[in-house]
Formats: C-alpha cells, structure tokens, sequence
C-alpha cells in the first residue's frame, strides 16, 4: 500500500456538528411518562366521582397520597445517589390506585405510610421502575390493612350531594362484607330487587374504597387504554370470565361478583401493571386464570370479604415462571428445512 | 387479493413524498472518487494500481482475493493520485484508491456485450457477474456470484426480486423500478436462467403502485418462453396466459411495513414459507435479489458494464433540495449534498443508508459505495442522543419482533453481561432491524446489545 498523498477534505461544513452512529435513528414517540401520565388520567373519571360521592375527604385521601408517593420517591432516589425520576409519572400513578384502593373515612397517616411502604420499600428497594417483583399500590395496601384492620374495614356510605365533613358520614358495611357475614339474601334486601342491586352498583351508589364504587367510570377508562393499545384484554378478561364462571359452578350469583369489591379495578388497572405481570399472551391469560381462582377462593372460603389485592400479590410471584414457560414461537420453527 | 405480509414489524411514517415521484437525476461527474476496496461482505481486494497510473472508467482497480470476494473498478478516467487509508462509511478508515477524473469519462477498452446473454452457460454467467464486481446492492453487499451459486444439494425452486424498499425516505429502488422496469425484468430471467428455477416473483410494497405497474406492464411485453401474471386485482390488471410456456414471473404487492425488505421476512410474504433459525433462504429453495442488483446484472451481461454507479436518494429534512441521483461508486458525499442546496442549518445527523438500519456519519467526506441506497440528513429530536431508562417490560418489543423474539428480556439479559443466555434465547436469529428499539418508551439500545451480544458469543467461539 503506497502512503497517502492527499486525503479527500473532510467536510464538516461549518456550524454543523454531526451525531455518528448506528440506527435506529428515528422512533415511535412512545415514552414512560406518556404512558404512566394517561393512565393516571384514565382513573381521572373514577376518581372525580369518589370525589363526588364521598366528598371532601376523598380528595384528601387521593391528594396526599399521590403527594406522599411523589415526595418518597425523590427522597429515596436523592438518599441513593439517583436521578429523581418523579417527572415519569409512575409513583403518582401508584400513589393515585394506593388510595383508590382505601375508604375515604380514614386518618390521612394511613395513606402516607402506605405510599412509604409502597415506593420506598416496595418500588425503590428493590431497584426502581422495572425491578420490583409486587405490585407497590397493593403492597402499601396489605400492609394498612394488617396494621390498621379496623381503620381500613370502616366503610363510609356515599352522600347524595357533596360532603364537605368526614365526622357527619355515616358507615356501613361493604356488599361483599354483608355477603360474607350474612349472606345473598340479607344482601339483597338492601335493594328494590336484584336488577336493581346491580344498577347501584355499577353506576357507584354503594359503600366500598374509592376505586371501587363506580363500575362505569372504571371502565371508561379501561376501554380507552385498550383501544390505544396501552393494555390488552388478555390479562382483564380472563381475570373476570375466570371471576365469574367459578362463581357461577360455586353455586354464586356471577353478576354480582363481576360488580362488587374492587374486582374492575384491579382487573383492568393492577394485574395490567407492565412490570409485574407476564409479557407474554399466554403466560398472561395464565396470570388472569390465576388472579381469577384465587379471588373467588378467597371470596367464598377465605377469611376476608374481597379476595382481588391478595389474588394479583400471589400471582406476581407466578410472573417469572409464566413467561418462561410460555416462550413465544420463533420465526422459523414452522418451517421444514428444505435439504 | 390483499397484499401479502409477514407477523410483527412496525410503521414508520413513510416519508417518500418529497423524492418519490422525482425522475432520477445524473448526477455532476465528479472531480475524485475515492474507491474503497472492501465493498462487500468477505475479503476485500487488493488494489492493482499504482499512484501516477492512468486508468479508464470500468478499468479494474482491485483485485479480488479468493471465492467469497469481487473485484472493483474505475468509475471515472483519469489519473491515480492516492493509494492507502480513508475515510470509509463504515466508520473507520479503509484502504481506497483515489482517482482525479479527466473529464473525459471514457471506458476502458474490451468490455464485451452479449446480445444472446439467455442461451449462456450458468457458470459463464456466474464469471461475468463476478467480474463486473456486482454485489447485493439492498445494502447488504453479499458477492452475488456466491449467493447464485448454492451448493448442489440445495433444490432451488424460487427466485425472488426484492423491491420492497421498506426503510423511511428512500425512493432508490422505487424510481428503479419504474424508469428501467425492462432491465430489471431481465435481470431476474437472467438469474432464473442461472438458477435453472421457472418461479420467479417480484415483491413490491403496495405504497409504489406506479412501479408496480411499470413492472407489471414491462414484464407482459416479454416474449413468449416467459410467463408474466399479476395479482394486481385493484387495478384489474390481468394478463392471459399463453399456452405452453416455460418460466412464469409473479408480480406480488406487499403490506408496507417495516422491515419488509428484509430477506426472511419478504420470503414469508412472497412465498409463505418461514426460514428456520440459523438457516438461509436457500434451505427453503429460495434466492433473493435486490433489483439494482438485477439491473446491474443485466447491465454486466448484456453490455459487459461492471458495477460503477447505482442510485441514490438524496433526502431528509436536513436537506435543501432532496433528489434521487444516478451516482457514481466513490463520489464523497460532500458532492451530492452541495448538488442538492447543501444542508439546511438544523441539520445534525447524516445517515448512509435509510433511517432504520442506516449508519450515522461523522462527516460528509465519505464516499458512496456500491451498498449505498440513500443519504438521509436529519434533524432535531431525530438526530439526538436519547435517555436510556430501565426497561419496563411493557411488552412492544415483543410485538413487532419480525424474528418472533423477545427484545425486553435479550436487552436485560445482555445489559448484565450473560451472552450465553441470550443466545439460548435466540439473539443470533436478531437481524438488528430496530423496530424493537423503535417502540421502545425507554429508550434502549437494543440493536448495540445485539451487537456487543455477538461480538462477545464471537469471541468465545474463536478461543474453543
């Protein structure tokens, strides 16, 4: 090779500074922060009519424990020596389904030691968004409820018009509370008939946390975010069917479990959460099957009322396990090799 | 009929609008060329003159070394002035030729026509392939004399023309196909010819609905030992079919969608059949050709022309006046962008290629070499350095892996260093296409993980 006796110019022209490198060099648009600032904002309707119903304690209860759960977060992140990712919109977002899933009655510590216990333990322990094994929301509500049994089961009854004042509510067992105590029939004396136990409760007239009560506000919101492809009916619709059928073998009224407790809620808003549940299509009907059995295991043998936080915490153990044996079919395998 | 397709893969905004119905455009000669000598995939040539030499366009330059290798040529006359390492697209200095060109633009004397090219020899034709230095020009740059030449035990069936042309903003193979759709046509008769196969198709994306006529058309007016149908139903475009006839060339429109033009992918469109992991199209019976390859082709063997120039789209937000350009191989890209108006000011990335798989340059004073289909300038956000954020396991990726892998947990997996691992999940099957990365709301570089990935299981099998 002769030595070089002259090299092309190069030719950074001027003012232009050139990122090298290789591709892709364009992209969708999708980012964290979009997808966790519209979910919250799926729950917006929902919440706004907790609001509507229970008044002005509820907006505390959402208030502080989104603040808690934002303030945490960056905390914890400064004490770690990270970058605060607040802005990204997750911890509010586990901090907005934390007190959606307590009742509006309850002392505004509770839903402060649960964003701790949800974001610093559950979330930023174990490694930050993406890294945490449960579902930190649910966490942080197991935890009030084993610490604060009699706080988190005292339900107040919904007001007709907007209330201003927690000490005049009135309390009243849940639905499924009074299923479980007292049975189907006591239950259903509380209504005009069973059509319209089911219009209250679909439309939200009816004691329970603050995500529970409305049916249709939740469901508004599911629909956006799987029309938008933020999440697939995979994992919801199986959790409801599996509700349902084996309601319906056990001899109970499958409607009413569709409706009742915090079912909608964590069918379409918790056993969805990317990070803890399978990513694969089967693995996640699995994951719905599961979350659905357990629930109604719970439900009719169990000690407690509501089976759903507990159902979706088990079966996040399950996730790791499901998506291994249901890995997907590689392009190819179909084919036979022509030799 | 509905287009044809393959499962996953994405939608970029196709971008085609500001060049796609531009006539392509000759390019000023140019002052110097720089002539790399490695253009292809395997070894690269030795150069075979000296400064001070004088050489005519279409004189050879390099000298090929071995089977898996091509010889490349003067694309201009005149005057050797440089020999040794330079600035190559690739990112790194290479061994090039450089030629200041005479003005004259002559060819070098004895290239040799056929005009009765259909009645040579399979392996006559095979040489002169190799000697016109022709590679495959969708960018990958295989020698195309090795990709006609599988081994005997594989029964090739199919021959299949790739003119899918999926990545955003270039319209190279798209004004091809529509100004020299005859060329192309027997291009492909010529590779049947070579392959001894009767079935051969053309898959265009159904965005170019005027190439796909040209094609259509061009490939009906063929004389009668070849057989042209279309499934154009849209446009009732039908043809009879003679009785008795030998070959029989498919015209099939694909779904636009990215990476369609990728091998394995056209072939499950085209085709139907699915390339099992670590096998190539040829254990299906399939082989597939670029058409600029199957223009160069016929442009080898019907005028004795070696590869010297190709198109290329000169386009993007970063540029004045985008055009499609015929090219000389080793013009500087500094050359074309000047003839296009120059960058604009907001100008901040210059991609060789197209803007999925292309790679980013450091500089404009790189040439163009046979694999490159476009010069994509762009700007702004598309031209920055991203956050990278951990990954969500949202689940997009897996979506549109056309490969049917699982990018979230490969990503993971490599990031911790277990390359083992990865390839038990299939990383080598990775084709690097990016759509994974291109859905990816945190960011991650998934195509550098495949590639660190391999270059690590590389590295490991060369120790054993």
């Amino acid at each position: 090779m002769e030595n070089p006796a002259e090299r092309p110019a190069s030719a950074e022209a001027g003012q232009h500074k050139f990122f090298a490198g290789i591709g892709p060099h364009i992209r969708s648009g999708e980012s964290v922060s979009r997808i966790m600032w519209t979910v919250s904002a799926t729950l917006f309707p929902a919440a706004a009519l907790s609001v509507y119903y229970f008044g002005l304690p509820a907006l505390l209860v959402l208030i502080v424990s989104t603040a808690s759960a934002m303030l945490f977060e960056a905390f914890t992140q400064k004490a770690m020596g990270v970058k605060p990712t607040v802005g990204d919109g997750s911890a509010f977002l586990t901090g907005l389904l934390l007190g959606m899933n307590l009742p509006s009655g309850v002392p505004l510590y509770l839903p402060v030691i649960g964003a701790a216990v949800a974001v610093i333990i559950t979330k930023q322990l174990f490694g930050g968004l993406g890294y945490n094994i449960f579902n930190p929301a649910l966490i942080g509500r197991a935890f009030l409820v084993a610490s604060f049994p009699k706080l988190m089961t005292t339900w107040p009854v919904p007001g007709e018009t907007l209330q201003l004042s927690r000490v005049d509510a009135t309390t009243a067992a849940t639905p499924l509370g009074i299923l479980k105590e007292e049975g189907y029939q006591k239950l259903l004396t509380h209504f005009t008939d069973r059509y319209d136990m089911y219009a209250q409760m679909f439309l939200g007239h009816r004691g329970g946390s603050l995500g529970e009560v409305s049916i249709i506000a939740l469901l508004f919101g599911a629909a956006y975010l799987i029309y938008k492809g933020y999440i697939t009916w995979h994992i919801p619709i199986t959790f409801l069917a599996t509700v349902a059928g084996l309601t319906w073998l056990f001899g109970g009224d499958p409607v009413l479990s569709l409706l009742s407790g915090g079912l909608v809620l964590g069918a379409f808003f918790m056993a969805t959460d990317y990070v803890t549940v399978p990513q694969l299509k089967r693995a996640q009907v699995a994951f719905g099957f599961g979350c659905g059995a357990i629930t109604v295991l719970i439900r009719l043998k169990g000690g407690y009322p509501e089976g759903v936080c507990y159902a979706i915490l088990l079966m996040n153990c399950f996730t790791p396990l499901l998506d291994r044996a249901f890995r997907p079919k590689k392009f190819g395998n179909t084919a036979e090799a022509k030799a | 009929m509905s287009p044809s397709r393959f499962k996953g893969g994405v939608h970029p905004p196709d971008y085609k609008k500001a060049t796609g119905a531009l006539p392509v455009e000759n390019a000023p000669l140019p002052a110097r060329v720089v002539i790399p000598m490695a253009q292809n995939i395997g070894a690269p040539a030795q150069p075979a003159v000296k400064v001070g030499d004088l050489v005519k366009k279409g004189q050879k330059v390099g000298i090929a070394q071995g089977a898996v290798s091509v010889p490349v040529h003067a694309s201009v006359s005149g005057k050797v002035i440089a020999v040794g390492g330079f600035p190559s697209p690739m990112g790194f200095d290479a061994p090039a030729v450089v030629i200041e060109s005479d003005g004259l633009d002559e060819w070098v004397d004895g290239l040799a026509g056929n005009e009765d090219y259909m009645s040579l020899n399979p392996d006559v034709l095979r040489t002169i392939i190799k000697e016109a230095g022709i590679v495959g020009m969708g960018g990958a740059t295989f020698p195309t004399h090795i990709k006609l030449s599988p081994p005997k035990e594989k029964k090739i069936k199919y021959a299949v023309l790739n003119g899918a042309e999926c990545e955003p903003y270039l319209t190279s193979d798209s004004r091809l196909m529509e100004e020299n759709p005859f060329e192309i046509v027997e291009g492909l008769k010529v590779i049947m010819n070579i392959l001894r196969v009767t079935e051969g198709y053309i898959g265009i994306e159904d965005n170019k609905l005027a190439a796909i006529k040209a094609v259509t058309e061009e490939a009906g007016k063929v004389a009668c030992e070849l057989v042209v149908e279309t499934y154009y139903e849209r446009d009732g475009l039908e043809f009879d079919v003679p009785k008795g006839c030998r070959m029989g060339v498919k015209v099939v429109p694909l779904e636009v969608k990215y990476p369609q033009g990728s091998e394995k992918q056209l072939i499950k469109a085209v085709l139907g059949l699915e390339v099992p992991p670590g096998h190539l199209p040829m254990d299906v019976g399939a082989v597939v050709q670029n058409v600029g390859t199957a223009f160069a082709i016929y442009e080898a063997v019907r005028y004795g022309r070696p590869l010297i120039e190709r198109i290329v789209t000169v386009t993007g937000p970063g540029i004045k006046y985008p055009k499609n350009l015929r090219v000389r191989v080793g013009t500087l890209f500094e050359d074309l962008v000047n003839y296009c108006g120059g960058l604009t000011d907001k100008a901040a990335k210059v991609i060789m290629g197209g803007p999925m798989m292309g790679v980013a340059q450091a500089g404009l004073g790189v040439p163009v070499i046979k694999g490159t289909s476009g010069i994509v300038a762009l700007t702004g956000k598309d031209a920055g350095v991203l956050d990278i954020s951990p990954c969500i396991r949202c689940g997009r990726c897996i979506g549109v892996c056309p490969m049917g892998l699982n990018p979230s947990l490969l990503g993971q997996l490599i990031e911790k260093g277990k390359f083992e691992e990865a390839k038990e999940h299939g990383i080598l099957d990775c084709f690097e296409c990016g759509s994974c990365s291109y859905v990816c709301p945190s960011n991650r570089p998934m195509v550098q993980f495949s590639k660190w990935a391999k270059r690590e299981l590389a590295k490991k099998k060369v120790k054993v």
